[in-house]
């Protein structure tokens, strides 16, 4: 995109403008564009398809009212949300109060600059693009403890201390699995990390040796916990804490929170793509060669669904987990995922300088403890889904 | 301010007070806690009931025997047979009534079908209070087919009025005891896959393994009551030890705390009690549907029912614990007194002893471990 922007100033597309002004136009631009074409029905559908996934895990229903099957219930959700009173309670700080969700929003939005959807289909390809991400994601703290102590209410405020010890914790782990990966790589750069990649599950570096495959997971939980979801939504905890920062947050400003949240899931599964999943990459078939638009549908698609994946995932968990305590949060990060994640750097790097054959066996060991713990998983699904008796519940009964 | 800041050295904290309640998600109902914290740990937290005071003890007074029998329904709405029985039984005891045998099988029917219910609902919300919402809307859904079959025995969903003076309002048909059977065989194995889901599940454990530990010196000195007495390791129910209706002829366990992942007497055992009893109920409910004989459910009882003048005491095992009547009869139409006692409202005093240095977490966690219901602490 970026290269593509210096192409068009070359062309005098912007005659007569500072090259910075139309620098400036593109990118208000294209955040319009990414943020309504792409951002915003996604966090929208994800919203929708986490109650209908969590309505038929809980054999309930779900919303399937608005649109087929209920899927426009984001937009009715939404113009409902804009519709509501803006309310500032009175003892309020009223400027960071009303900043807070827009802070919360940036820090989210900004990831998608550089979330690669395909070789060409990225906004920017900065040379230090993962650090990037995890720079941006931490304003997300920041405008959760504005939000907890702007409202002058105190489950806020016990939301918004939780959130911000939770989320600078967790950024250790996450962090270190995931120079885990730039290690490897060799870059910090999303594309070139894809790159290092190939298309077969073999050529991962999720299955590049055993220390990687732990650091995937140690990454996928430390993203969890810092977007938070469950079983570490203690900021919100709505048990406990009444709901949490968002408790005195109404209308849009309270949307602009969840549309965040179901947001940064995707985030989390697309970084976690990018990373470990070999991201966009599609295998080199006859068909792709003389058709690039085919060619870059084939990777968004590829991309997107390997990311939505684990979506589904933390909606998965969110539906069969328990809350953890905030002690329990806090040991869990520094006494158990911290030291792992350590490990699991250090092992990664002693695995480089191993001989190329012996890492491949390691590798292929890696993809077979992979693919006989899936086996195992899937064949307890099946035998919880059989005990349940689904025929009873899984009629849809609309 | 400056000068406090010295004493405490340099750096001058005070504790929050923070209102539980009465409108909080995990109160269930409308209960208060004035909870003073520092951060996270809590340093106090002072019940406040009598937000659903509804003077059912004073209606009593006004209205006559068979007419109080709904009142007591309102007693604890997800309990609502037990209050039933427990005020017929007092009257009964009153009036020297004897009850038709398949009466009392119909009376047991039904209030172990009500216990499984209310039980659901317990270890439900105790699960949503600790954050898996699924456990919730499962348990949910079984008690709903509760619900269905309850509304075949009686016509209500909630509030029965099932129990009289004398025996039961409609006897317990064939088709509904056929039900009740194929709800039993779909039911027990939906406890193994609670149990999988929900009381297996390692977090779970952990959040309520060891926390709010009541011992039984504790549990006897503040007088609790049913699983959370039990759940302190005390073999102690009143269908085994002061039997009444037709259970010292139904073989049953009484389960107590095992302390089997943290120690005697925390939350996850007075848990854990509540999921045996439910299995405990399926056997009870399996034997009464094989052993229940032909007859009246209801014996002959005037219409105008004058106890003669004198006072008695019944209690009932409610899902709650003790559920006690104390009925004064002055001869006359009306009860001259009515007295309810409730396993909540003294399950509500030990909080306050329990809750300190425990974090804001382990107090919704105990609150929904000790299975408080807002309606029977306060009448």
């Amino acid at each position: 995109m970026q290269a593509y922007i210096d192409q068009l100033i070359q062309d005098g597309a912007f005659a007569g403008m500072p090259k910075e002004v139309a620098y400036a136009i593109a990118m208000v631009l294209v955040a319009l564009v990414v943020l309504s074409v792409f951002v915003a029905p996604l966090a929208g559908v994800t919203s929708w398809l986490e109650r209908r996934v969590w309505a038929r895990m809980q054999s309930r229903v779900g919303p399937n009212r608005v649109g087929p099957q209920g899927v426009l219930q984001w937009l009715a959700d939404g113009i409902k949300n804009l519709l509501k009173e803006d309310l500032i309670p009175a003892a309020a700080d009223a400027k960071l109060f009303a900043l807070a969700p827009y802070v919360v929003f940036v820090g989210f939005l900004c990831t998608f600059v550089v979330i690669p959807f395909g070789a060409g289909l990225i906004v920017a390809d900065l040379n230090i693009g993962i650090l990037y991400i995890l720079a941006v994601t931490s304003l997300v703290v920041v405008g959760i403890l504005m939000a907890g102590w702007a409202s002058n209410n105190k489950w806020s405020l016990l939301g918004g201390m939780r959130s911000a010890a939770q989320i600078v914790s967790y950024e250790i782990p996450a962090g270190l699995s995931v120079l885990t990966i730039v290690f490897l790589a060799g870059t910090m750069s999303m594309q070139g990390i894809i790159n290092a990649q190939g298309w077969a599950p073999w050529d991962w570096f999720l299955f590049h040796n055993p220390f990687t495959f732990a650091a995937f997971f140690l990454y996928f939980t430390a993203a969890l916990a810092e977007g938070n979801r469950t079983p570490f939504d203690i900021p919100e905890a709505e048990s406990e804490l009444v709901a949490g920062y968002v408790t005195e947050y109404s209308g849009m400003r309270f949307l602009f929170f969840f549309f965040a949240e179901w947001g940064n899931l995707y985030v989390i599964g697309a970084v976690a793509t990018t990373l470990f999943l070999g991201g966009w990459q599609v295998p080199p078939l006859a068909i792709f060669e003389n058709s690039p638009v085919l060619l870059a549908v084939a990777q968004f698609l590829t991309f997107f669904l390997k990311a939505y994946l684990w979506v589904f995932v933390a909606m998965w968990v969110r539906a069969t987990l328990p809350r953890v305590r905030v002690d329990q949060l806090m040991a869990l990060c520094w006494k158990y995922m911290v030291p792992l994640s350590f490990v699991c750097l250090i092992g990664s790097i002693a695995f480089m300088f191993m001989a190329d054959d012996l890492r491949r066996v390691f590798g292929a060991i890696t993809l077979g403890f992979a693919i006989a713990t899936m086996i195992n998983f899937f064949r307890r699904v099946m035998f919880q889904i059989r005990e349940a008796k689904p025929e009873l519940y899984l009629k849809p009964h609309i | 301010m400056n000068e406090l800041a010295e004493t405490q050295g340099g750096f001058y904290t005070e504790d929050m007070t923070i209102s539980v309640g009465p409108q909080h998600p995990s109160t269930h109902g409308v209960l208060r806690f004035v909870v003073k914290t520092d951060g996270e740990v809590i340093s106090e937290a002072i019940p406040d009931v009598g937000y659903l005071h509804r003077s059912i003890e004073k209606i009593g007074e006004k209205v006559t025997y068979h007419g109080y029998v709904p009142y007591t329904d309102r007693a604890d709405y997800l309990a609502a047979m037990f209050a039933n029985q427990a005020f017929c039984l007092a009257a009964e005891k009153l009036a020297g009534t004897e009850v038709t045998r398949r009466g009392e099988f119909c009376r047991v029917i039904a209030c172990e079908l009500n216990r499984i219910a209310s039980h659901l609902i317990s270890v439900g919300t105790f699960g949503q209070d600790i954050g898996a919402m699924t456990p919730f809307v499962h348990a949910l859904r079984e008690r709903e087919t509760i619900n269905n079959l309850m509304e075949e025995i009686c016509g209500a969903r909630l509030t029965y009025n099932y129990i009289r003076i004398g025996g039961v309002g409609y006897d317990i048909l064939p088709e509904t005891c056929a039900r009740i059977l194929e709800f039993l065989d779909h039911f027990e194995p939906i406890v193994a896959e609670f149990n999988r889901l929900l009381s297996g599940n390692k977090i779970f454990i952990e959040r309520l393994a060891g926390v709010a530990v009541v011992s039984k010196e504790d549990a006897f000195s503040y007088n609790l009551v049913g699983p959370n007495l039990r759940g302190s390791g005390i073999k102690w129910d009143i269908r085994r030890d002061i039997p009444y209706s037709v259970y010292p002829e139904l073989e049953f366990e009484v389960p107590i705390g095992t302390a089997h992942v943290g120690s005697l007497g925390d939350s996850f055992d007075r848990y854990w009690v509540r999921i045996r009893e439910m299995q405990e109920s399926c056997k009870i409910l399996r034997q009464c549907l094989k052993m229940m004989p032909k007859g009246p459910a209801i014996s002959k009882v005037p219409r105008k029912f004058r106890p003669p003048a004198g006072e008695c005491y019944a209690r009932v095992e409610a899902p709650r614990g003790d559920m006690g009547f104390y009925v004064v009869s002055d001869g006359s139409e009306y009860p001259y007194r009515v007295r309810i006692r409730t396993g909540s409202y003294t399950a509500m005093s030990i909080i306050d002893k329990l809750s300190k240095g425990i974090m804001v977490a382990d107090l919704i966690a105990l609150i929904g471990s000790l299975d408080v219901d807002a309606p029977e602490i306060d009448r």
